[in-house]
């Protein structure tokens, strides 16, 4: 069963669509299905469209509209999320089963940690219930359990901005277990982690995909992480993709191959041994002209 | 432009020429403000010789002040907590209204044709002075505190709406998309996205406000919408300076302890 699928989206960010000058060619073309339970890994260096990819299967991007006859489509779950850059009416309920994490966690510094759990079942519960915060007894267990399987139990009162960024993601995991989704997107969520930290991220995200049997796609920029805990892979480049198939065939000569001398930064890893503090590197795509050329050759 | 020059020796270095065009546009300024300010000589009736050709006047009315004539403190007392009262009710039904209209004159929460036309609103609202408004209500509701509230109800929900929106258009979006993805409403976004982080501010900026509003009750009693500002309004009428003193002083007092009060609390939230 697939549980996304994606046909042929485009963005373009800046000045209107189609192309003009000052604009950017965010995702270009993008055809996409990913299966029930799966763990697939989306790598590509900054600015590749990893994030704008996720954000479109939660309903937080539109799409381009395309042409007459040629329409983009994001459906979870056989039910559309947009259709030709127009979000469906009932997205709210999707994104209730399409968890996402962020790179900066997005949690609500001021509240408490087992506030920022509880506020994952807000489009489950009813409106008047959820705005005036009253969750029931077996919510807030619910939640504590989330945060227990993440060992953020001890941490359930305390703010959330006063949480360093490994706790703060995995508080954030426990807001998406707490959500029941049954996919769950992660944007980035180790790029601003330590080592350990970004170890122990990826594991429970591992953990949730065997044992719930939820569908995770995670965004990384380092292959390393992606052939160790993600069987299937997805290779983007500006926009466009390059690679889907198993992560164990992403070796250095295919990964050079695909991204020319931006694979230095998706290695990063594996040349400085294992457990590198991943740095978010910038701007590599606007000094690469050539990646295009060699985005050709390796479709 | 000079930093660039050659550093051989010291000789070869020149001062810097003074901007013309700069110096011009100064000159210029000047000469404005200063045709500004004798242009409204005539306006204003500047007379300054008068203060010294009245000493004796403004000395024997001076002297009317003193000593301050405390004896009916119990009345000044009551129609002081009148004028607290007054200032409480106003702030406090202000910050109810401002908190709605704050939200819905932000351009980060809602689309243009909501925000322009609550601001303009809020605009209005702002640009008629409390005690124009009081003066109104004073017709509308008739004589007393009532007035009061009213008028400084709406000239602050202008403010605080404003203020309330500034904050609210400079939060992080992260944590409130954080929220949307969860699949929660829209309204549930402002809820627990955005109004716990500018809850520090907002509470900051009322306190604020009703400082300011204590002051401003101790004046809509000039026109009749109760308070001390009544009493003021008596005995400067009946040329009963030696009263007016007391009030006065009561007045700074009181205004000076809520200012110290207020900005102890305001340090607690931010």
């Amino acid at each position: 069963m697939t549980a996304i699928r994606v046909s042929d989206l485009s963005k373009t960010f800046g000045k209107g669509a189609g192309g003009r000058s000052g604009s950017r060619r965010a995702l270009d073309g993008i055809s996409l299905s990913i299966g029930h339970g799966e763990m697939v890994a989306l790598i590509g260096a900054s600015g590749s469209g990893k994030s704008t990819l996720i954000r479109h299967v939660s309903g937080l991007l539109v799409a381009d509209r395309g042409k007459i006859g040629k329409s983009s489509e994001v459906t979870v779950h056989g039910s559309p999320v947009q259709v030709n850059g127009r979000l469906s009416h009932d997205v709210r309920r999707l994104r209730a089963d399409v968890a996402v994490i962020f790179q900066q966690f997005n949690l609500v510094g001021r509240l408490s940690l087992l506030e920022n759990v509880l506020l994952g079942g807000l489009g489950r519960i009813g409106f008047w219930r959820g705005s005036l915060g009253r969750f029931s007894r077996a919510e807030k267990m619910a939640a504590m359990e989330a945060l227990a399987r993440v060992d953020m139990a001890d941490y359930a009162m305390q703010r959330a901005s006063t949480l360093s960024g490994g706790q703060q993601q995995r508080g954030a995991i426990a807001r998406a277990l707490l959500q029941k989704a049954s996919i769950i997107l992660a944007d980035e969520p180790i790029a601003s982690l330590d080592p350990e930290s970004a170890r122990r991220v990826m594991q429970s995200l591992a953990e949730i995909n065997r044992e719930d049997g939820t569908t995770v796609v995670v965004s990384l920029h380092q292959v390393a992480y992606a052939k160790k805990y993600c069987p299937r892979a997805v290779a983007l480049a500006q926009g466009r993709l390059l690679y889907d198939g198993p992560s164990d065939a992403l070796d250095v000569a295919t990964l050079c191959a695909l991204y020319g001398a931006q694979c230095e930064e998706l290695l990063m890893d594996e040349t400085m041994g294992s457990g590198t503090p991943p740095e978010p590197a910038t701007g590599p795509a606007a000094a690469h002209p050539t990646l295009r050329a060699v985005g050709c050759n390796g479709d | 432009m000079e930093d660039a020059a050659p550093r051989y020796a010291v000789s070869a270095i020149a001062l810097p020429q003074p901007d013309r065009r700069a110096r011009f546009l100064k000159t210029v300024g000047w000469a404005v403000f200063c045709a500004a300010l004798l242009g409204s000589w005539r306006g204003a009736e500047m007379r300054p010789l008068d203060l010294l050709n009245y000493a004796g006047n403004m000395r024997v009315f001076a002297e009317g002040f003193f000593p301050p004539d405390f004896s009916q403190w119990r009345l000044f007392l009551q129609e002081m907590l009148v004028t607290l009262q007054i200032a409480l009710w106003g702030t406090a039904l202000a910050v109810v209204a401002a908190v709605p209209f704050g939200v819905l004159s932000a351009e980060n929460v809602v689309p243009w044709w909501v925000c322009q036309p609550v601001r303009r609103l809020m605009d209005s609202f702002r640009a008629i002075n409390e005690m124009v408004f009081a003066m109104l209500f004073v017709v509308a509701v008739g004589l007393g505190p009532f007035a009061g509230v009213m008028a400084l109800f709406v000239h602050t929900t202008g403010i605080l709406a404003k203020l309330f929106s500034e904050a609210v258009e400079a939060v992080d979006p992260r944590p409130v998309e954080g929220i949307r993805a969860t699949g929660a409403h829209p309204v549930q976004e402002v809820i627990f996205g955005v109004i716990p982080q500018v809850m520090p501010l907002w509470i900051s900026f009322a306190l604020y406000r009703f400082e300011s509003n204590v002051r401003s009750a101790t004046v809509v009693g000039l026109v009749g919408a109760g308070g001390i500002g009544m009493v003021l309004w008596e005995d400067i009428r009946g040329f009963n300076y030696s009263e007016t003193a007391a009030v006065m002083i009561l007045i700074v007092i009181t205004v000076t302890l809520l200012d110290l009060a207020s900005q102890r609390l305001r340090k607690l939230f931010t």
